[in-house]
């Protein structure tokens, strides 16, 4: 996996890409073989500090019940009003919306919430697993911008999805996941040229 | 003392005759079954009766009526494991649930002398607790398991920020366990405005001065609560400890199975 930048993992539904992303943060076990970050065995880590350097957000948006100022202290008990106001700036949401009720945002809204929330543990690395399934177009231009910004600040980003078409607007590096295995590697640009076959068809768009 | 002795109880047997002909009359169908529950609950009450007149025979040792616990015990968890399925391990767990709420409860009322320990206390008693608890131990687990299949995500969210399992998942212990002890919060606060309850009924009935079978049933009111209140807890905590790995992942159980990837 490439150390920086918006790293894709790409591939049909039901191939295994969640479940490559859910081991990175131990949420899941491998059945073999092993994950390894910065060098060590994820599974020789302390799990907990491991999800607090590799920070997730998921598929549908999961703000917990309270104000979105709930939502940030649950990440850090002991954060200050200035620096959870400069979370919700890096998602791009103004502190008006710390004393939001988190529950009755948009879903827009509330995945740029979870996303804070991750940031606040400052995370090494951020998985993102298909964050823009449940938002509207213009949400998913944000939350895709969001990545990029993140990337561009050195903190890596590894985004699952099934669209070729977001995977060519923001990714970096790409990995074609097919059937519980990583197929075909590369940037967005040079994927197509020299793509085994069962990656090809994917990305030719018959899989998908 | 009040006796009604066999004729009384065969002359009771015309109100079972009542509904049976208000079944036959209304074409409801449920005279054999009417029946049934009336013959199976006196032979089982009978069965009772004359094991307990055994055991109340003067020199019989408590230890009967503490092997009478444990099968009251055993009796429940396989009860609550048939009412619950869906919980891993579920016998173990009710029967530790139960057992240790009865070592907390009827530690409190007989280890302070409330009552005093024999036979003829203990088993009402223990029954009591058991019976009472049985159907919050059920709702707790059936609730903890439905909020972790229908929440899992907003665990899992919980859990990828860093949070231990304990942590992770005290937002929905707490709140199964709320609705599992509020019912019986109520109707504690009801009892005497409504209904009578049994034990003080059945004293009264049977010639006990009434503020004596007030106190009784304050006591064995309590007893309910609090075991209500430690088989619910002990459960609850055990199945998040069955959901949980010990490297703080979240299992699947139930109707978990669908998140493919």
């Amino acid at each position: 996996m490439p150390e920086g930048g918006v790293t894709v993992l790409v591939g049909p539904s039901g191939s295994g890409k969640s479940t490559l992303l859910r081991c990175c943060n131990r949420l899941e076990a491998p059945d073999s073989g092993t994950v390894a970050f910065r060098g060590a065995d994820v599974a020789g880590l302390d799990p907990l500090a491991l999800r607090r350097r590799v920070g997730m957000v998921f598929q549908r948006p999961t703000p917990f019940a309270g104000t979105v100022r709930d939502n940030l202290l649950v990440a850090q008990p002991d954060l200050s009003e200035h620096a959870a106001e400069l979370a919700l700036g890096r998602v791009g949401l103004s502190g008006a919306f710390l004393g939001r009720d988190a529950r009755a945002l948009s879903g827009g809204e509330a995945q740029r919430v979870c996303l804070a929330r991750t940031l606040v543990t400052t995370p090494e690395v951020v998985l993102m697993d298909e964050v823009t399934s449940s938002v509207d177009p213009a949400a998913r231009f944000g939350l895709e911008g969001l990545a990029r910004a993140l990337a561009e600040v050195r903190v890596p980003v590894i985004w699952v999805t099934h669209d070729l078409e977001q995977m060519r607007r923001i990714a970096d590096h790409v990995l074609v996941v097919v059937a519980g295995r990583i197929v075909h590697g590369g940037t967005s640009a040079s994927l197509a040229a020299d793509a085994p076959p069962e990656a090809r068809q994917f990305l030719a768009g018959e899989a998908a | 003392m009040t006796s009604i002795g066999w004729v009384g109880l065969g002359l009771s047997l015309l109100l079972v005759g009542v509904a049976v002909a208000l079944s036959l009359w209304e074409r409801l169908g449920l005279e054999r079954g009417i029946l049934w529950a009336a013959t199976r609950a006196l032979v089982q009450l009978l069965a009772i009766g004359l094991l307990l007149q055994v055991l109340l025979e003067p020199d019989v040792s408590v230890w009967w009526g503490w092997l009478w616990v444990v099968v009251m015990v055993a009796i429940a968890a396989a009860t609550v494991r048939r009412r619950a399925p869906m919980v891993p391990g579920i016998v173990g767990l009710a029967g530790l649930a139960f057992a240790g709420s009865a070592v907390v409860t009827l530690g409190v009322l007989f280890g302070f002398d409330v009552f005093e320990l024999e036979i003829r206390t203990l088993i009402p008693l223990a029954g009591l607790m058991i019976g009472n608890s049985l159907a919050a131990t059920v709702l707790v687990s059936r609730r903890l398991v439905a909020e972790f299949d229908e929440k899992r995500e907003e665990v899992e969210a919980r859990l990828a920020l860093g949070q231990p399992a304990a942590a992770a998942a005290h937002p929905y212990v707490r709140e199964s366990l709320r609705t599992a002890l509020i019912p019986q919060i109520e109707q504690t606060k009801a009892v005497g405005l409504i209904a009578l309850p049994g034990a003080m009924t059945g004293l009264i009935l049977a010639g006990v001065d009434p503020i004596d079978a007030v106190q009784v049933q304050a006591a064995v009111m309590y007893l309910v609560l609090g075991s209500v209140a430690t088989t619910t807890t002990v459960m609850a905590l055990g199945i998040r400890r069955r959901l949980f790995t010990h490297d703080h992942r979240l299992l699947r159980v139930g109707g978990a199975a669908r998140r493919a990837t």
